[in-house]
């Protein structure tokens, strides 16, 4: 599914990303973890094409695809989604609104038939029961006074809906209640099938206890340094970090 | 995103830019007297009217140009224009559709207009003007069925003199400003309405204004009166030729609504903004103002994507008590294009109310300014005036500029003003483009979501128009 090699990326002309390895089969589910600005989310976004975070050597591929020459649109039509940490407000633009046209855009590429409006309708309703939002929520602005876990379900919503290949959370469980969390971990449970995978980006095992994951980085000083299954995770939450920056 | 790629975005083809080849009889240049009297002449116009243009001309030559506006441009020489430029083929005017030059219908055609009643736009009556002149109106028998007047101003001096005399310049005196003096001297057609009392117009009626010739101004004239208890809603459209000149547009619009009336006048104005370097383009310098008699309503609503330079204050009187003045506006500048607009809202009665909401979005190198005046008289017990002006900024070389004025003589009154500025943020691009939508596309959705207030308030048939036109003229504007 997703393949990268040395991946060096650079924002603002600081060196994040140092050499990271990963390579993530169909139907896996990885856990990234590490301490704060070890460039977990970094890696998220010069997946997705971030303008402004440049690649400096390395590769990654999509499906055989090279990531990296896509324009930030057409890595979401081959299938990659990101589900930000701190998801943005667009006023004035309604949830259903912006939901049609992402996706018509992305059925379009993927050369499927527009939905016509009724199934949409249904199939953004179900999304939004499945996410436990009320559905006045789809006729809002796009995050619009949305709280925080309220966006983190929206982030949730749109992804159900697009169906994508590539699924990156980036700490969706940050900020999230114990109960919210139910319902996320429950949302992306319900997706997992063989030929789709996930990275979560996380700083607490707590999210594995609900998403078993297949494998768990620790990712340090922009590399990944350690992996293993999920025992990797339950150690890190008794040790800590700390002791890896020997191992790295 | 990169700012390229919203340069980009926001460039488009400006699609009503072609050039109707069409024989035309066009004055030469120039501006005196006898210009006057041969447009009067060619128009068969009775003498008062001729005075009352000439009267106009003389104040007009005594004024000066404003220039308090926060516009820049080369000083307008007004002796190099045409005042007056028509088809040949309308000299004597075309009884029926028939007998207008199919040239002329393919032009509106072309531009989405039909003039056939049978493939118009259902419930839309239509008078095309046509560079000096109606070409024709549309569904004029529908309207005469309910009592409605809806003809070319030139008809309506001959048919309806009386009221035309009683209104012209009833709202808009000549002497008012110096655009509104030249208009009054020079106006070449334009459109009359008359709604009687009480009675609902059946239909949406339009003009569509269409300036073809090269060096010709268009000096275009409106009047509109609500009798009692009526109601109209009306909608004007614009579009001109691309050209490396500048053209003068100088219209007048009065509106007249009598006791417990209610118009309401909308605005899709897509003049040729000239190219990206800001060659071309047309002078929009109009004067629109509408009196509000008791407990009537008057609502205006514009979205402005076109024009060089746009100058233009669309007003309420509110004279009568618990009348109610509005004011909706989108005004979109792009490239070097620049805005000068807003509203006056005079509040002289009783309980009167007004509100305005209006959405400037600057893009490229443009200027936009909002520029309103809210003003209280001493009598205007427990008047209410509400403002929201909010302004969308994208990319990093436009500007945005905001003139409120408010007078308030009346310590019962309540003047509310709220203003915000806002950017397009690569952070909402991201998210867009994230989620499959390429920068244009997500562009002109946040953009739209920005204007949808005023929107709403459109006509049902032109909403969708106006969120169409404003993607194009958006193309280029994300970078």
């Amino acid at each position: 599914m997703l393949k990268i090699d040395n991946l060096h990326a650079s924002v603002e002309n600081k060196a994040i990303l140092k050499g990271l390895d990963l390579a993530v089969g169909a139907g896996e589910v990885h856990a990234i973890m590490g301490p704060n600005g070890s460039g977990k989310s970094t890696l998220g976004h010069v997946l997705a094409g971030r303008p402004g975070y440049t690649v400096t050597a390395g590769s990654a591929q999509l499906l055989g695809q090279d990531l990296l020459t896509l324009d930030t649109e057409e890595r979401a039509h081959l299938g990659l989604f990101l589900a930000y940490q701190y998801p943005v407000e667009i006023p004035g633009v309604s949830n259903m609104e912006f939901l049609k046209a992402s996706v018509d855009a992305v059925r379009e590429h993927r050369n499927e038939p527009a939905l016509d409006s009724v199934s949409f309708m249904k199939q953004a309703r179900e999304a939004c029961k499945a996410v436990n939002l009320d559905q006045a929520f789809l006729k809002r602005g796009v995050n619009e006074g949305f709280s925080g876990g309220e966006k983190k379900r929206n982030e949730l919503m749109q992804m159900m809906l697009l169906a994508p290949k590539l699924c990156i959370m980036d700490e969706t469980d940050s900020g999230l209640d114990i109960d919210a969390l139910q319902v996320v971990a429950d949302g992306i449970n319900a997706m997992r099938s063989p030929d789709r995978s996930f990275i979560l980006v996380t700083h607490y095992q707590r999210l594995l206890n609900f998403i078993k994951p297949d494998r768990v980085h620790v990712l340090s000083g922009g590399r990944i340094v350690k992996s293993g299954d999920h025992s990797l995770a339950l150690e890190l939450e008794e040790r800590g970090y700390a002791w890896l920056e020997d191992v790295a | 995103m990169s700012q390229e790629h919203i340069e980009h975005a926001i460039r488009k083809e400006y699609a009503a830019g072609f050039t109707t080849d069409i024989e035309s009889d066009t004055l030469p240049p120039g501006l005196n007297e006898d210009t006057i009297r041969f447009i009067s002449g060619r128009k068969n116009e009775p003498e008062w009217l001729l005075e009352w243009r000439l009267e106009a001309y003389r104040d007009w030559l005594k004024m000066a140009e404003p220039a308090w506006a926060h516009v820049n441009y080369p000083p307008v020489k007004f002796n190099e224009i045409s005042y007056f430029s028509s088809p040949k083929a309308m000299k004597d005017r075309p009884q029926s559709l028939d007998e207008v030059d199919p040239q002329l219908i393919e032009t509106y055609n072309k531009l989405g207009i039909p003039l056939h009643e049978q493939a118009a736009l259902a419930g839309v009556a239509v008078d095309a003007v046509f560079d000096s002149v109606s070409v024709t109106t549309t569904f004029r028998e529908k309207l005469w069925e309910a009592g409605v007047i809806f003809c070319s101003i030139s008809e309506a001096v001959h048919d309806y003199p009386e009221l035309i005399k009683k209104y012209l310049g009833s709202v808009v005196p000549r002497k008012d400003n110096f655009y509104a003096a030249l208009n009054s001297a020079v106006f070449s057609d334009g459109s009359f309405v008359y709604i009687p009392k009480g009675v609902r117009c059946p239909m949406e009626l339009s003009t569509y204004f269409r300036i073809n010739e090269a060096n010709t101004g268009q000096f275009e004239r409106t009047l509109i009166v609500a009798d009692e208890g009526s109601h109209v809603s009306y909608l004007e459209g614009c579009t001109a030729p691309m050209r490396d000149e500048n053209q003068l547009h100088a219209a007048v619009v009065e509106l007249v609504a009598l006791d417990g009336a209610e118009i309401k006048y909308s605005t899709v104005q897509n003049w040729y903004p000239g190219d990206a370097d800001g060659k071309g383009g047309i002078y929009n310098f109009v004067t629109k103002r509408g009196v509000a008699h008791r407990d009537s309503k008057i609502s205006w609503t514009q979205v402005e994507t076109g024009s060089a330079i746009t100058w233009k204050y669309p007003s309420c009187i509110l004279r009568g008590d618990n009348s109610v003045g509005e004011f909706y506006s989108v005004a979109l500048t792009n490239n070097a294009q620049q805005a000068d607009t807003g509203t006056k809202m005079i509040h002289l009665g009783k309980n009167t109310r007004s509100t305005i909401i209006s959405k400037g979005i600057s893009a490229g190198k443009s200027s936009n300014a909002y520029r309103g005046l809210v003003r209280m008289s001493p009598r205007a017990e427990g008047a209410r005036n509400y403002t929201q002006c909010d302004s969308l900024l994208i990319g990093d070389r436009c500007a945005a500029h905001t003139f409120p004025y408010i007078e308030s003589r009346n310590p019962s009154a309540v003047v509310e003003h709220e203003a915000t500025t806002s950017k397009v943020s690569d952070d909402q691009l991201y998210l867009c483009q994230q989620r499959g939508l390429d920068a244009e596309k997500a562009v002109s959705m946040i953009v739209n979501g920005f204007c949808k207030e005023v929107f709403r308030e459109l006509p049902m048939e032109f909403a969708m128009e106006a969120g169409k036109l404003l993607e194009v003229s958006l193309e280029g504007s994300v970078g």
